[in-house]
């Protein structure tokens, strides 16, 4: 079998951006999370509030230290992999991606250490302002990611002189038409990231009865927060959705499996696309329900799949189900929340088993729901790198052979196989091991450890051999 | 913009920044690379402790580096990367293992395989990365096989003899820079291991050295014009160099513990301009020079305003962290 260089480093910038992903998603809402912690210490000297941000600030270290990590390994991805596309792109890709860097670059700099270090050492209010300023510069980062992105889905403000694009226009091309919705979609991903997890960490706690005031007010907080946030979600995706019908129609055929360009069509349920027929070979679906969410009409028109030369089609399979799989954890994620409305009489919510195993286990919903999001856009864009402009073909690395890449490919798979390992294992410590009154800092034995963002945690990493075998 | 040479701005700013990262992340490789042979635990507790709060700020002069060519040179970006692409990811990979062992490391008990493991993961790193950057300079010296600014050579063009010489060269020089720093941070037993290893370190690096300076013009006409041309004032650079070397020889002999790493510094700094000055302007050699290489100077120049606003920040508080973990570390203690 021939070794596809092009396929492989599909594969593999799909495998590392993932695996990046899962971080940066967390760490933006639990910053801001932190920020509200912060101000409500501030605000009413309630040690509570202090306890549960003294937790997430650790939290938020090991998970933003591992963002950080698989993060330069992605600021090479486009030379070794794509470099015709670098070349190409630079004039507009390069600054922004630049200017992220350098975003990061002055948060650490400025206030990132103050947040992480200087609890007890500078005044409340100085934290406090160091704490906002963290959650602000992660959006900055989120901004000129996604602008960056959005660009590739939907050009703009750019001409293409003798195969290099040239900016015309900063604003037209940073503020292009699908990026106002997809950071919007974006930021409250992170939101309900950060509220799920948070949600189902006090849930544990509660279970096991630690710390109960603290945890009570994070989980009610929470819940609050998401009861707003899951249904404006679903809205502000409709919003997305409804530009990527304008912008990009053949991905949004692909993500509603429809072949032929029709009236009155339905919202398939469950379908089997078959990229070969051009059919699907068996469909259930709800009469009229996408023409009606699309068009707003019972019997509005929607573009076929087939509009598209089958060489420009995007992989339909992939995208209509990892679209359903978005769509259905997001009704899930609104029916929990929903249900913890209703438990609410009676302090139900801090009490009943069920519901807080429920959210202990739905903690992970949110990565799943965000990663199969950027599946269904990312993969609804081939065979386009910048849509319409520049294909993946036209894009990759001429030099690049099919052995070379799945060398790095399967050498990628086995480094973040190893830092994930380690990673998780050790944030599951630091919760396992949080929010107790015999802190555990006293149990590291040699050594007070450097000033890095991980020493914002005590937790060793193994245990105390002196217990084991009890 | 006819008033600024916006691409001779960035070869400036990119230069500092490549030279930032070879100075500061440097000693901290270096330190990985001598640490299997390091006399005991607690000696590798200090040469970690001793550069931890600072070795992070020394890599992101890496990423900005990286970024900025993207942005300023995008043709070294799409050349190198490409040409390069087994040594990249072999340096990735280094990179991240040290830095999660940077941050593990310390939560492992002692007496526990983790620890080990650990070492490992950092030594090893250490030594991948600083063999990878080395091969990445031995790379830029011998040029690149391009056809309309792509490239078109092979997966290993890289690894030649002559590159494999500027890894270990680099793996060497690094290893020096980290003895020497050792120097100027600890004391007792492990200082004195440091000043053992400092000459012979320092040899190595002269041999090495010697043997590239002279090959060099040998297989690269443009570089022989450079030193044998009219531009004799340029071999004030070498006698730095060996200026340099020299003093970091008679400080170490003499005790001092402040020169021999200022002096490594200074060989480091003459030797990487001496390679700029036998290379201007040639950023992709051998076909393309940085007027070439350049992106749009409406993007270099929208970049330029938010860096020449970042740089001072970056600057002082690069300073400002070295300042406040300034002096001797000890065995069992650690930063507060």
């Amino acid at each position: 079998m021939e070794l596809d260089p092009l396929l492989l480093s599909r594969l593999q910038f799909a495998f590392v951006v993932s695996f990046h992903a899962i971080f940066p998603v967390f760490t933006i809402g639990l910053a801001s999370y932190i920020a509200v912690l912060q101000g409500l210490f501030y605000k009413t000297q309630n040690p509570a509030w202090d306890r549960l941000a003294l937790l997430w600030t650790r939290v938020f270290a090991v998970a933003f230290g591992m963002g950080v990590v698989s993060g330069i390994v992605m600021s090479f991805q486009f030379g070794t992999n794509w470099s015709n596309f670098s070349q190409a792109a630079a004039n507009f890709i390069g600054p922004l991606l630049s200017y992220e860097v350098v975003t990061a670059f002055f948060l650490e700099a400025a206030f990132l250490g103050v947040l992480l270090f200087g609890r007890g050492r500078v005044p409340q209010g100085v934290h406090l302002f160091a704490a906002i300023m963290v959650a602000l510069g992660t959006f900055i980062s989120t901004f000129w990611i996604l602008a960056a992105n959005s660009w590739m889905h939907t050009p703009a403000g750019v001409e293409l002189v003798d195969g290099t694009f040239r900016v015309t226009s900063w604003i037209d091309a940073i503020f292009n038409p699908s990026f106002p919705f997809r950071f919007a979609h974006m930021a409250m991903a992170s939101f309900i990231t950060g509220g799920f997890v948070v949600a189902g960490v006090s849930a544990w706690y509660l279970l096991i009865g630690r710390d109960v005031e603290a945890n009570r007010k994070a989980l009610s907080m929470c819940l609050w927060m998401l009861l707003v946030l899951t249904p404006t979600q679903a809205l502000v995706g409709d919003f997305h959705g409804l530009n990527t019908f304008e912008h990009q129609p053949v991905k949004l055929s692909a993500m509603e499996g429809n072949w032929e360009t029709r009236r009155g069509a339905p919202f398939l349920i469950f379908a089997l696309p078959d990229q070969e027929a051009q059919q699907n070979r068996f469909e259930i679906g709800i009469p009229y329900a996408a023409s009606l969410i699309l068009t707003h009409e019972l019997d509005g028109e929607i573009p076929g799949i087939i509009e598209a030369p089958p060489e420009e089609q995007p992989p339909v399979a992939i995208i209509f189900w990892s679209f359903r799989v978005m769509v259905g954890l997001g009704l899930l994620m609104i029916a929990v929340s929903l249900v913890g409305l209703t438990l609410r009489r009676g302090g139900r919510i801090y009490h009943s088993r069920p519901f807080l195993q429920t959210l202990r286990l739905m903690s992970i919903t949110p990565f799943i729901a965000v990663l199969a999001g950027w599946i269904t856009t990312e993969s609804g864009r081939a065979p386009w790198l910048v849509y319409g402009m520049m294909s993946h073909e036209e894009g990759v690395t001429p030099s690049l052979t099919g052995g070379m890449a799945l060398f790095t490919l399967l050498g990628y798979m086995a480094v973040y196989a190893v830092i994930f390992y380690a990673g998780t294992y050790y944030l599951t410590r630091v919760i396992r091991y949080g929010m107790q009154e015999k802190e555990e800092d006293k149990v590291i034995d040699d050594f007070e450890t450097p000033k890095r963002p991980w020493s914002a945690t005590h937790t060793p990493f193994d245990d105390d051999p002196s217990k084991e075998g009890a | 913009m006819e008033m600024f040479d916006l691409s001779l701005i960035w070869a400036l700013i990119i230069g500092f920044g490549i030279m930032m990262y070879v100075l500061m992340d440097g000693f901290d490789l270096g330190l990985g690379i001598l640490f299997p042979f390091a006399p005991d635990e607690d000696a590798r507790d200090v040469m970690m402790n001793s550069v931890a709060p600072v070795w992070d700020g020394n890599e992101t002069w890496l990423v900005l580096g990286g970024a900025g060519l993207l942005a300023a040179f995008p043709l070294v970006y799409s050349v190198f990367l490409p040409a390069l692409y087994i040594g990249v990811f072999l340096m990735l990979a280094g990179l991240v293992f040290r830095g999660v062992a940077f941050e593990l490391r310390f939560k492992s008990r002692r007496d526990r395989r983790g620890r080990r493991l650990w070492n490992l993961a950092f030594s090893g790193g250490s030594a991948v990365a600083a063999f990878a950057q080395g091969a990445v300079v031995g790379t830029y010296i011998q040029g690149f096989e391009t056809e309309n600014g792509v490239y078109v050579g092979g997966p290993f063009d890289w690894l030649t003899p002559f590159t494999l010489l500027t890894g270990i060269g680099i793996m060497i020089g690094y290893a020096l820079l980290g003895t020497t720093w050792l120097i100027l941070k600890s004391e007792g037993y492990i200082q004195q291991w440091a000043y053992r290893l400092t000459t012979p370190l320092l040899l190595a690096v002269l041999v090495i050295f010697a043997i590239i300076s002279i090959w060099t013009p040998l297989v690269n006409d443009v570089v022989w014009e450079r030193w044998f041309g009219n531009l004799h004032v340029i071999w004030v650079l070498p006698a730095l160099t060996l200026l340099c070397m020299f003093t970091v020889f008679w400080a170490s002999r003499r005790g001092y513990e402040v020169l021999p790493f200022i002096a490594t510094l200074g060989t480091f700094l003459f030797t990487y301009l001496g390679l700029v000055v036998s290379k201007w302007p040639w950023i992709v050699p051998p076909n393309y020079t940085i007027w070439d290489a350049a992106s749009a100077p409406e993007s270099q120049l929208f970049l330029l305003i938010g860096v020449l606003f970042v740089l001072p920040f970056v600057l002082v508080y690069t300073f400002w962290s070295y300042w406040v973990f300034r002096g001797k570390v000890r065995a069992g203690e650690g930063y507060h």
